[in-house]
Formats: structure tokens, sequence, C-alpha cells
């Protein structure tokens, strides 16, 4: 098992997993999404050749209505 | 007549700029904008509600990137690093989008900027390629400092954010004008559509926000009233008002040619 911190949340997950994997276990395949990981972006283009490490701090944001 | 309003090289036909938040849903956000006639639409970046149904509808639905231009910020953050880490998300998110407004805020209870921090975030967004329209406080000594920097954009406020308490201080904002070379824009503290002509008559070159327009009774005609306001105020500007004559009369009238006493 895998424990990861979500947008301040830990959640578990079955090693291995890369953030493609991720982006569809979390049901966001096909939203518009941008993701940090411990401080640095992962570049849409590399989801599928990060795999993630135990204890990683994921950042996953989307443009909402604001000022 | 000509009259373009330009930001980082880029041209817009509407000097008022709109937030896309506090609107009762989508539909209304979407009229709003459309009746407001911006081209210019700010959107805040936040954590994705995971467990949410992907078919959702979302803001990108209602206000398409491909129509208005996005200028995602940073309200919210309280430090140059959220900030500058916000929207380095925000440019992956809008694949490598480069204008963006930065906003770094002092306190949740003033809103008020924290123009050590923003500074300092400028500093680090500019050379890392972005072009930043700021917000910041009406200072004009740190104004010309954010400038220099390489803002393209300054953004003082008028009063403070969400207040609607209108232009508080238009002298400062008249000497940021002055002295500015980049465009000057109200972010902040408009209230209803004659504060906005004031911020326009004064030379600003644009007007940003949310909340007049959001949370007037009816968001879509003042939206439209916004829109008026700031071409009213423009022109006004571009023609020149004329002198004020305090205690000074002058009438509209011929002064002879009167009829006779009786």
């Amino acid at each position: 098992m895998l424990t990861l911190s979500i947008n301040g949340q830990p959640r578990q997950f079955v090693a291995p997993l890369t953030v493609a994997d991720l982006v569809q276990q979390l049901d966001l395949l096909g939203k518009r999404v941008a993701i940090e990981r411990n401080g640095d972006i992962v570049p849409r283009s590399t989801f599928a050749a990060t795999a993630l490490a135990e204890g990683d701090q994921l950042e996953i944001v989307v443009a909402v209505g604001g000022g | 007549m000509s009259d373009v309003f330009t930001i980082a090289g880029q041209s817009f036909s509407s000097r008022l700029l709109v937030g896309t938040g506090k609107y009762k849903d989508f539909a209304q956000t979407r009229e709003a904008i459309e009746a407001s006639g911006a081209d210019i639409v700010t959107v805040a970046i936040r954590r994705v509600n995971i467990g949410q149904n992907p078919n959702e509808p979302s803001l990108l639905d209602a206000v398409p990137p491909s129509r208005f231009t996005y200028l995602p910020n940073t309200a919210g953050c309280y430090s140059a690093d959220d900030a500058v880490r916000t929207l380095r998300l925000a440019r992956e998110l809008l694949d490598g989008h480069k204008l963006v407004k930065l906003e770094v805020l002092g306190d949740s209870t003033t809103l008020y900027p924290n123009v050590r921090e923003t500074l300092k975030a400028a500093e680090t967004l500019v050379k890392d390629g972005f072009d930043v329209m700021v917000y910041t406080s009406d200072d004009p000594i740190i104004a010309k400092e954010l400038e220099q920097i390489g803002c393209v954009a300054v953004m003082p406020l008028a009063s403070l954010i969400g207040s609607g308490m209108g232009i508080l201080n238009p002298w400062n904002l008249r000497l940021i004008i002055e002295n500015a070379k980049v465009p000057v824009l109200v972010d902040a503290g408009v209230g209803t559509a004659s504060d906005a002509a004031i911020a326009m008559e004064l030379g600003c070159d644009g007007i940003l926000m949310n909340t007049a327009i959001a949370a007037a009774k009816d968001p879509v005609r003042m939206a439209r009233a916004m829109k008026l306001a700031v071409e009213a105020g423009r022109e006004s500007f571009l023609a020149g008002r004329m002198p004020r004559k305090l205690y000074s009369a002058d009438p509209s009238s011929p002064v002879s040619g009167l009829i006779g006493a009786k």
C-alpha cells in the first residue's frame, strides 16, 4: 500500500501508482486539472511516466468562479 | 475613433474586466458576463472536490476559455510562496497561459494587500515569464516599484475588496495614473455605475470588478450598467471635461436680446 496526501487528506492506494493511474482512480479523467507534487508542477505530458512514492504530497486543482 | 486597450501586447475591446464568483449559478454567471461585454474574466484556482460527480457542470463550460481571456488570480493567498505556487498551477491548468492576476492579502478582515509579499511574488513571477497584473494598495511609490519590477498592469484598490465603498482616494489614483507607463486599473471597491464612471474619468485604463455586479439585485442589468459606465467614463476622460468655475456662473443662453421691461 501507498499512503499519499491528496489536497491535505491522507489516502491509500495500491502500489505501484503513476500520476496517470491516480487521475483515473480519483475519477478525474477528462477533467481539466493541474497537479503539484511535493511543491513541483507535474506537467500533464508526464503523468504516465511519473511514479508516486510513499508520503508524496499532492495538490490537485481546478479553475472555479472567483474575483 | 480608435481607443485601443492593450495589456502585455494584447488588444482588448472592453475596458471592463469581471470576476466569475458569487453568482447564483453558472447560467447567471454567463448571462452577466455577456451583458458586461468583458473580454477578460478572472478565475480562482482551488483544490478539486474529490468524489464529485465527474459530469458536474464546471466554470469552463459556462465561460469557455476559447471565448474569454482567463485571468487566473491568487485571491485567498497570504504569502508570496502560495501565490507563486497557485499561478504555476494555473499556468499548467491553462496550457501555458501567461497573463495572471497577482493578489497577496494581508488579513482576512480588510483583505488589504500585503505589499511586502506582493513585491516578492511579483519579482519571482516576472522572472518566471508571467505577465503579471498586480492588485495593490493606492500607494503611488509601491505602484511605481511594481511597474519597475516588470508588472504589465498595476491595479490599485479604490476601497476594500467587496465593500462597494467606491472611489475613496481619487487623488492617489490620479498620482498613480499620471506616473505610470503601464495600464492602471481600479481593482476592488466599485459599488455602482457612477463609481466606475468616476474611476474612468480619472484616467484609469480599465476596471476590474466582481461583487458590484454579482451582489446587485439584478446582476445582469448591473453588468450592462457597468459596461455603459466604463464606456461613458472613458469617453468623458478622452473628451476632456470643462473647467470647474467655483462661484462663477456662466449662462448658456445669450445675455443680450432679452425682451424689454413692461
